[in-house]
């Protein structure tokens, strides 16, 4: 699978990730060798088999739902990048 | 002070007077010093641990000391441990302190162990060599010019070269018998949702678990027994009883194993890590125990799952780094989304990129059922064979990894050549089952060879009984 300009501009949108020229060059490259390499699935024949998709031995283990405070608001704000008393701070939404 | 290889022998020392923590947090801090330039510690916890080892020496004397008082541990680099910092290897961390303890840290820190540090190991787990972590490369103690393995390469080192005497490292695709096979130490990946993940950062949410390094089977044992078992902060964790696993280490009777042909005849494989393999399985026959080869033609097939499913889960666990609530934030963006993808793009290192990049791609809805749900269907085949194999065998051996310990850059310009190393250890991974690696000889070069042990899911006791009698014998 080769990977081009466009697809990796619109991959890495998604990604909330930018690319120069030159790494990007480099990144096209890489993610074509990869997938070129995991085309080697389709040589499994997987008609009629289900997608594996939870490896949970047990599902729905529910414990009471407690009201308790895990992380008290200080706490929860302690690692911010910019912050006010109260809230994290973040750069203007709307222009 | 001798060089302690069980805790058995530690906790019968203190008990002489021979020892104390203390004693052994300083002789252990001693050895750090001595062995920076390895590399394998970002972080000492000095002074803290020496007020603990006197603590919990007076615990001792007065008797009231828990059932780990006087081990000395490390914590790779993605495990929480309140208000201390935690980077994952990762610039995007910068400046992060953990705001609550993992659970198994914590159980550990309830029967009193000592924790020392912090381990080196790849940025966010994402590795086979230790070179992808933003705070540099981390080196093998048995020969500078080679890596110690990844992704958990820091803590195994600090195993290897008697900085503590057990680490706890996280195995997504193998990367705590990876390394330990590299190291010449015993390191566990225990079966899928055997242990709480709370507290522990997501890499693959399907296939992560925190493993164990140790010197010995029985300490593995003694603190997977305390470690695991059911959790209320994690809703993935496995309900079962833990069986008491150091008590029950006694292995009778006799084994049926399988190896799989394909592993041996592999064009990548080491002929000196082939004999020694071929060396263990003919013991092991000539001790009475039944050694049959079978077929496993999915073995090609199991990398490029586990590479799609698991980039594909890091593109979405890895989101939340994004220089909002915590870590690095660039100050180059103009606006909120620029902020994003700047701070990403900055703070990321090469390989994660590259995950988040294919993880995003398989997911993307042009191409999701062409790669993602594909891989997931292989994933049942590989899973289902693998299960069938281990309701006919106890055991499924096969070599750790396909070489000795590389050396520093030799695989660092091909991602791939770099995913090869993971060959013999994802099928576990894939299958969610125990495996285990245990030393195995040394090459030419003087390098450890391991040698992998796979049981079926929740067979840890099995597992753990048989390694050891191996290693007595």
């Amino acid at each position: 699978m080769e990977i081009d300009r466009k697809v990796l501009q619109k991959i890495a949108h998604l990604a909330r990730l930018e690319f120069d020229q030159n790494s990007e060059k480099q990144m096209i490259a890489s993610l074509s060798e990869i997938l070129d390499w995991v085309d080697k699935l389709n040589e499994v024949d997987t008609t009629n088999v289900e997608p594996l998709t939870n490896m949970s031995h047990e599902s729905n283990v529910l414990r009471e739902d407690i009201a308790q405070e895990p992380l008290d608001h200080e706490r929860g704000l302690k690692n911010a990048p910019q912050r006010d008393a109260d809230y994290f701070r973040v750069p203007k939404v709307l222009e | 002070m001798k060089k302690y290889t069980s805790y058995f022998q530690i906790r019968e020392d203190i008990e002489k007077g021979i020892t104390s923590c203390q004693k052994l947090v300083n002789y252990y801090l001693k050895n750090i010093h001595a062995k920076k330039h390895l590399n394998c510690f970002l972080e000492v916890y000095r002074d803290e641990a020496l007020a603990r080892a006197e603590q919990i020496d007076q615990k001792l004397t007065r008797g009231q000391a828990g059932r780990l008082a006087g081990m000395v541990i490390a914590l790779k680099d993605v495990l929480c441990y309140k208000d201390h910092a935690l980077q994952a290897g990762s610039k995007i961390l910068q400046g992060f302190e953990s705001q609550f303890t993992a659970t198994a840290v914590q159980r550990l820190l309830d029967e009193d162990v000592i924790i020392i540090g912090r381990n080196n190991c790849d940025e966010f787990a994402m590795g086979s060599s230790c070179e992808n972590s933003a705070y540099g490369p981390v080196l093998n103690d048995l020969d500078h010019e080679r890596v110690p393995g990844g992704s958990s390469g820091g803590a195994a080192v600090a195993v290897q070269t008697d900085m503590c005497l057990v680490s706890l490292g996280t195995d997504t695709g193998g990367s705590v018998r990876q390394p330990a096979s590299f190291c010449g130490i015993v390191g566990l990946k225990p079966t899928y949702s055997r242990i709480s993940r709370y507290g522990l950062l997501a890499y693959a949410s399907s296939f992560d678990i925190i493993g164990i390094f140790s010197h010995c089977v029985k300490d593995c044992a003694l603190v997977l027994e305390i470690i695991a078992g059911n959790d209320e902060f994690d809703s993935t964790v496995s309900q079962k009883e833990v069986p008491s696993y150091s008590t029950d280490l006694n292995y009778s009777g006799k084994a049926k194993i399988a190896y799989i042909k394909e592993t041996l005849v592999n064009h990548g494989l080491n002929s000196e890590v082939k004999n020694k393999t071929l060396e263990k399985l003919d013991f092991l026959s000539h001790q009475g125990h039944t050694v049959e080869a079978v077929d496993f033609p999915l073995l090609d097939y199991v990398l490029p799952t586990y590479y799609i499913l698991t980039t594909a889960e890091a593109s979405s666990n890895l989101s939340r780094y994004d220089g909002v609530k915590y870590g690095y934030r660039s100050s180059n963006g103009h606006n909120l989304e620029s902020m994003y993808k700047k701070t990403r793009s900055e703070g990321f290192g090469e390989e994660v990129i590259r995950r988040i990049m294919l993880g995003t791609f398989v997911l993307s809805a042009n191409y999701y059922d062409a790669y993602y749900t594909k891989a997931q269907k292989v994933r049942r085949l590989i899973k289902e064979k693998t299960k069938k194999l281990l309701s006919h065998y106890d055991f499924i051996m096969l070599p750790t990894s396909p070489t000795t310990a590389f050396k520093l850059g030799e695989h660092t310009s091909n991602p791939l050549e770099m995913y090869l190393a993971d060959l013999f250890t994802v099928q576990a991974s894939v299958a969610g089952i125990p495996s285990i690696s245990i030393p195995n000889g040394l090459d030419s070069n003087g390098m450890p060879i391991g040698l992998q042990i796979m049981a079926d899911d929740f067979q840890e006791a099995n597992l753990l009984a048989f390694s050891k009698y191996i290693m007595d014998n």
